[in-house]
């Protein structure tokens, strides 16, 4: 029988939750790091026991963690994310230069093929990418050194490189976010890139179709549609059928069109899950209502999933890494909250219920589906 | 043997106690203590000061004997009982976040 482990980094530390396929009972391990800042932890879908993890601190700076064994012991692997050439500058809140500095890694993707491969998205914006399981890093500069880059500016958490999506039908072809800069997308494994942005509108910027400068906050694809992916802007959920080359709005009758997540139901590549948040100075759910919408369409038309969820006096926020779906079918869809609360719901967001209530704010959940 | 205190995050990081001993070739300074200490424990590279520039992290701090020496040379001699062994070398995250 399957079983499901959902691996949860908290701004204290990391957690892994397992349930067999009924994922109807849960054991909470953890916490993992007690203390440090996870901002992501995700496993190599070629060896499920291999788990990559950022552990961060002000205090004591980056650290990667490494497993081999499913998450129940870690070891430092490398923590050296040093810029491979010259940093320059890019632009500060303020609009004066600001040089490039290394902050913290924000998201690990592991390689689709080789277990010990795996690219890190970091702050301030770039790529790396490790061969030896998280030992040596080394930037991929094509990203940090593109022509835009002196004119990128960092968003309210940061200039980071926070989403890296790679199609399943070719490895090459790598897409990556930045806040604010926008979305790229490089064809030969990382060496060049090119912004991605056209047909996005973002009236909060000097020119709101610019070329680069939009605050995206996630995007997803589903494995068997790589030239479909969805997005989570600032502002508007978006919709690209051609790789990136075109994007349209698809918010639809969402009550706002702010948010941070974005995913896709394993199954059915046009059932999107989104999670509307107020605005960008109000960072809860409208209305105290905890709400996923569900969209069965693709997009523009989107029906509210609540049952099971807090409807009355609820004002959590749901960060962008914060949403993850198991490939079991009904596909399993689940987030975590700034209250500390992970939702999982069995049957593709009809019904909820917490796994746990009380853990520090969450700010990453991936799901892996064991065999 | 040098008696070095590590912050609590950093014990767990390292799979060490309080206290981490530590021998140093000539006298014993920040510098010559920190590469002792990420030379037998290399997870802490990177944790107490940059691993390139060697500079420390800005809410690390280092006591002995009752005074801060955060701010002193790396190079410079730390006081005599440290060297010995009498009195430990304190590494504190400084307190912050409150």
């Amino acid at each position: 029988m399957s079983s499901i482990r959902v691996l949860v980094g908290t701004r204290k530390g990391a957690f892994v939750l397992t349930s067999d396929g009924t994922r109807k009972s849960w054991k909470v391990d953890g916490p993992h790091f007690a203390g440090w800042e996870i901002y992501h932890l995700k496993a190599s879908p070629v060896n499920p026991d291999r788990m990559y993890a950022s552990q961060s601190s002000g205090w004591f700076g980056q650290v990667l963690q490494r497993s081999d064994d499913g998450g129940k012991t870690w070891e430092a692997a490398g923590n050296q994310f040093n810029y491979a050439s010259e940093t320059g500058t890019h632009k500060w809140y303020d609009g004066s230069d600001h040089p490039w500095e290394f902050k913290r890694v924000w998201h690990l993707e592991p390689s689709l093929s080789d277990p010990e491969k795996v690219y890190a998205g970091v702050e301030d914006a770039a790529l790396f990418e490790s061969p030896d399981g998280g030992k040596t890093w080394t930037e991929l500069t094509g990203l940090r050194t593109h022509k835009t880059a002196p004119e990128w500016a960092p968003g309210a958490g940061g200039m980071c490189a926070h989403t890296i999506v790679i199609d399943p039908t070719n490895h090459d072809r790598i897409f990556v976010a930045i806040s604010s800069a926008g979305t790229f997308r490089s064809d030969d494994a990382g060496k060049t890139w090119r912004p991605i942005n056209n047909g996005l509108k973002s009236n909060y910027i000097p020119d709101p179709d610019a070329y680069v400068g939009h605050c995206v906050h996630r995007i997803a694809m589903h494995p068997s549609r790589p030239d479909t992916l969805f997005m989570q802007k600032h502002w508007d959920v978006m919709r690209t059928d051609d790789g990136g080359e075109n994007w349209r709005e698809i918010s639809g009758n969402l009550p706002t069109d702010f948010g941070f997540v974005v995913d896709i139901n394993a199954n059915e590549p046009d059932t999107v899950y989104v999670l509307p948040i107020t605005s960008d100075s109000h960072h809860f759910v409208p209305d105290g209502k905890l709400r996923v919408f569900r969209s069965r369409t693709g997009g523009d038309e989107w029906e509210a999933l609540t049952k099971g969820l807090p409807q009355e006096n609820c004002y959590v926020n749901v960060l962008r890494d914060a949403m993850s779906v198991d490939t079991l079918d009904p596909s399993g869809v689940y987030f975590g909250t700034s209250g500390g609360q992970v939702y999982a719901s069995p049957d593709g967001g009809d019904t909820w219920s917490a796994i746990v209530r009380d853990l520090p704010p969450v700010c990453s959940v991936e799901v892996q589906t064991l065999k | 043997m040098i008696q070095v205190v590590l912050p609590r995050n950093l014990q767990i990081l390292a799979g060490v106690g309080r206290v981490v001993e530590v021998d140093v070739e000539g006298p014993a300074t920040q510098r010559s203590i920190l590469d002792a200490l990420e030379a037998s424990h290399p997870a802490l590279v990177g944790t107490l000061r940059d691993a390139v520039t060697k500079k420390r992290r800005p809410m690390i701090r280092f006591f002995a004997c009752e005074e801060d020496l955060s701010d002193e040379s790396p190079d410079a001699p730390l006081p005599q009982e440290v060297g010995s062994g009498k009195e430990p070398l304190l590494i504190i995250g400084a307190i912050a976040g409150g």
